[in-house]
């Protein structure tokens, strides 16, 4: 079975960015344009990480990485934070929800998948 | 990895979306700098903007723009400290986002068209933005994101690494097999597990850290790249590296895949695959507008069939109950209501092209130091896609007009006894099938001396001709016509009104100016909703059938014999209050034969042209008003005089939809000399069969 990945971001550039680097290595992706539908996405089947940007309307990354890990089945699912080069108080905020680790924006794919093997390895 | 598999396809695609989404980006960022212009500190707006540049600045990095990633990024280190307050927003500094919102506008046209931004683009404004934070900014163009390499590579090292996680690297659902892993892939690993801490079982707190390691690891690595790898955790847990001279002693080697034994085992829940997760909250789709036009042509063909049979119905009307009458009614009714919302599909609120307008007012009227209001209504008026997008430039020419020759100097305005600031006001409303939109500005008006002198002196009017008011008005949209005294940097670049006429005709509108001296100009314009179908006239010649735009009829009436009169050249005019009016035979002009050849025996229909003039053309009769669909007859056969396109019937037959601009054309010509039937050919009646 893939492992499964939710990808959480307003842009739908980035949400297709993230997603089509993600299947090509071999997971299988959903996709969620901000926290609140993020929410529902997992509501309906459970993921194995969770890629989500942080400023977003509706429900921000934070506030989306605070109510995952308030679920049981998210407590210890990976959740990694979209973050800019020196967004380090939103990393912070986001490490403190519960945040596993962040991508720096912008990467090139490889980046993207380094770091995604590092806390959800594809096997 | 498997990233670098890319399909070039693929990735084409996810710029197209890109920059779709850059546009779409870019207009609302006009709508934003609208409103920081109104409440500069508005913090909502401010984190809107900062979003819209920094998913463009994401976008641009993951496709490796990186002039635009270096632009974006100083813009939205200015924009994160406004938003966060470190830095007050004032009129200035939005003055300067504004600019800077043009420099990512044009750096993303120059990658959307392939090309590079000349060098040095936007530079100056990117400086302003860092000089707003204080310090230089640093360089934003560095290879950020990409993975970063071992500094030094001094051959094979062995490093011992002491790893105690805390409890808290658990919650982060952090894994330390996963970095041991990774581990193993730098070098050869060998991890010792230290137990000591450990409870008795029934003291156990699974989500308590109770174990350390000591990883010792033979590698090429640096030690910066050791790091990496714990990234993530370096903040929850105790580490230390330390690098040994050869032949470290072990105590008892962990093997490293079969268990961690430890609390934060991996979740054991795969997910059921693709159960359709995208839908719920979204407001909107993005449609492929060929699909759409497909649709629009289908409901067209299905009112088309609905009309013919509609025919039908009523031919045999004796022969059918009254319930298949009542059963087409309902029919006819949903056609309609399908119709309505097929069309609507297309509709766009005209805001998009009114929310570019305040900016460009800002501007002009900042560099010609003139102090100017605008003010907008019916933004939410819905009209065509296609409609907006030609509606954008000859609006933008006009409010550019009326900033630069209409509205007056403040000076001026104070001594003409009127408000310092002028004020441009721009609406727009729906009227029928039509959406009428207004360009008013209360500044000096047409001079229509001066109009009338330039317009003699460049030989458009002979000298001495007496016209009257409107005539004069109307002079402005004649080509190659600038009333500015001299051509200044904002208007008058040689693109006239007559430019903006011919954007408006071209999409079935009109436009009509009106000037009050000393108070103002008004312009008109009359544009159709849609271009897809029109309110047409149904007129019979001999056994044909055409469709005259409603739109351009003035009026229709049966001529009094004594009014016709024949001139030279065998044309004829018709007097109609006071006034002379070329006449123009339909059945002349498309040669059907058995028409009605004296105009008192027909009707003239009066039509006036964009230009303004009019003619009156000979029928024999009306048949009725319809909208009609338009059928393009160009992607079939050339192109026909007199002609802009075709629609079919209720009886299943093709009428031709008459093109008065041309028709007025045509019939000037034909006044030169008669016999010459244009260069029109015979067009039988076709009949749909299929």
């Amino acid at each position: 079975m893939p492992k499964r990945i939710l990808t959480v971001d307003d842009s739908k550039t980035m949400r297709d960015m993230v997603s089509y680097t993600l299947k090509s290595a071999g997971f299988e992706v959903v996709e969620a344009e901000d926290g609140v539908h993020a929410l529902k996405v997992v509501e309906r089947a459970p993921v194995d990480l969770v890629i989500t940007d942080i400023n977003m309307p509706n429900m921000d990354g934070v506030t989306l990485i605070r109510r995952l890990r308030a679920l049981g089945a998210f407590r210890s699912t990976p959740i990694l934070i979209l973050t800019t080069e020196g967004g380090e108080d939103k990393k912070a905020e986001g490490r403190a929800a519960g945040a596993t680790g962040w991508i720096v924006k912008p990467f090139v794919p490889d980046k993207l998948l380094q770091v995604v093997q590092k806390v959800c390895p594809a096997a | 990895m498997a990233g670098s598999g890319q399909n070039r396809g693929e990735l084409d695609q996810f710029q197209k979306v890109f920059f779709e989404e850059c546009s779409e980006l870019l207009g609302n960022l006009d709508d934003q700098f609208a409103m920081l212009g109104e409440n500069p500190s508005d913090r909502e707006t401010l984190n809107a903007v900062f979003r819209a540049v920094h998913s463009i600045k994401a976008g641009a990095g993951a496709f490796g723009f990186s002039d635009l990633v270096a632009f974006a990024h100083e813009f939205e280190a200015t924009l994160d400290a406004l938003r966060d307050g470190r830095i007050a927003n004032t009129e200035r500094i939005t003055a300067l986002l504004v600019r800077a919102g043009d420099v990512l506008a044009h750096l993303i046209e120059a990658v959307q068209k392939g090309r590079k931004a000349e060098a040095g683009y936007g530079d100056e404004v990117a400086a302003e933005l860092a000089a707003l934070l204080g310090a230089p900014v640093q360089s934003a163009n560095r290879n950020e994101g990409m993975p970063v390499e071992g500094v030094t590579t001094s051959g094979p090292r062995k490093v011992v690494i002491r790893f105690r996680p805390h409890a808290e690297m658990f919650r982060h659902a952090n894994e330390p097999l996963l970095l041991f892993r990774e581990l193993r892939g730098l070098g050869s690993l060998s991890v010792t597990c230290d137990f000591q801490g450990l409870p008795a079982f029934g003291e156990l707190d699974p989500e308590e850290a109770y174990l350390a390691w000591s990883l010792e690891i033979e590698t090429a690595e640096s030690l910066v790249r050791l790091r990496e790898v714990f990234e993530f955790v370096e903040d929850d847990c105790a580490l230390d590296f330390e690098e040994l001279l050869p032949s470290p002693d072990t105590q008892h080697k962990v093997s490293l895949t079969p268990t961690n034994g430890d609390g934060a085992a991996e979740l054991g829940s795969e997910g059921t695959p693709g159960t359709g997760q995208r839908g719920g909250s979204m407001g909107s789709i993005r449609v492929d507008l060929a699909r759409i036009d497909r649709l629009v042509n289908m409901v067209g063909e299905l009112v088309i069939t609905q009309a013919m049979l509609a025919q039908e119905i009523d031919d045999q009307a004796q022969l059918n109950g009254r319930q298949t009458i009542r059963r087409h009614e309902e029919l006819a009714m949903l056609t309609r209501e399908l119709q309505e919302c097929v069309m609507a599909i297309r509709m766009q609120p005209v805001k998009s092209v009114f929310a570019r307008m305040p900016r460009l007012v800002r501007d002009v009227a900042a560099k010609l130091e003139k102090s100017i209001r605008l003010v907008t209504s019916g933004e939410q008026t819905e009209v065509d896609k296609t409609v907006i997008e030609e509606l954008a430039d000859p609006l933008t020419h006009m409010i550019r007009n009326a900033i630069d020759h209409g509205i007056e100097s403040p000076a001026a305005r104070i001594a003409a006894g009127k408000p310092e600031t002028g004020t441009i006001e721009l609406s727009a409303a729906h009227a029928g099938s039509n959406i009428l939109i207004h360009v008013a500005d209360d500044g000096g008006g047409i001079d229509r001396e001066r109009l009338l002198a330039k317009a003699v002196a460049k030989g458009i009017v002979p000298a001495g001709a007496s016209l009257t008011e409107e005539e004069i008005d109307e002079l402005i949209f004649s080509p190659g016509f600038s009333t500015a005294e001299k051509v200044t940097d904002v208007s008058g670049r040689g693109v006239g009104m007559d430019v903006v006429r011919r954007n408006i005709v071209n999409l079935g509108g009109r436009i009509q100016v009106s000037s009050v001296h000393g108070r103002g100009t008004r312009f008109t314009l009359v544009i159709p909703l849609t271009l897809a179908v029109l309110d047409g006239m149904i007129v019979q010649v001999g056994a044909e059938r055409y469709i005259l735009p409603l739109t351009s009829i003035l009026e229709s009436y049966r001529p009094d014999p004594r009014h016709i009169r024949a001139v030279t050249g065998g044309m004829n005019v018709a007097a109609i209050r006071g006034e002379y009016i070329r006449l123009v035979h339909l059945h002349e002009i498309f040669e059907v034969p058995d028409a009605v050849t004296d105009p008192a025996q027909g009707i003239v229909v009066l039509v006036e042209t964009t230009q303004g003039g009019k003619i009156g053309i000979v029928v024999d009769d009306l048949v009725g008003q319809q909208q009609v669909v338009i059928k393009s007859l160009t992607d079939n056969f050339d192109p026909v005089d007199g002609v802009s396109g075709a629609t079919i019937l209720g009886n299943g037959k093709v009428a031709l939809i008459v093109d008065i601009e041309q028709m007025s054309a045509m019939a000037a010509h034909r006044s030169g000399g008669r016999g010459r039937t244009a260069q029109t050919s015979t067009l039988p009646a076709i009949d749909v069969a299929a």
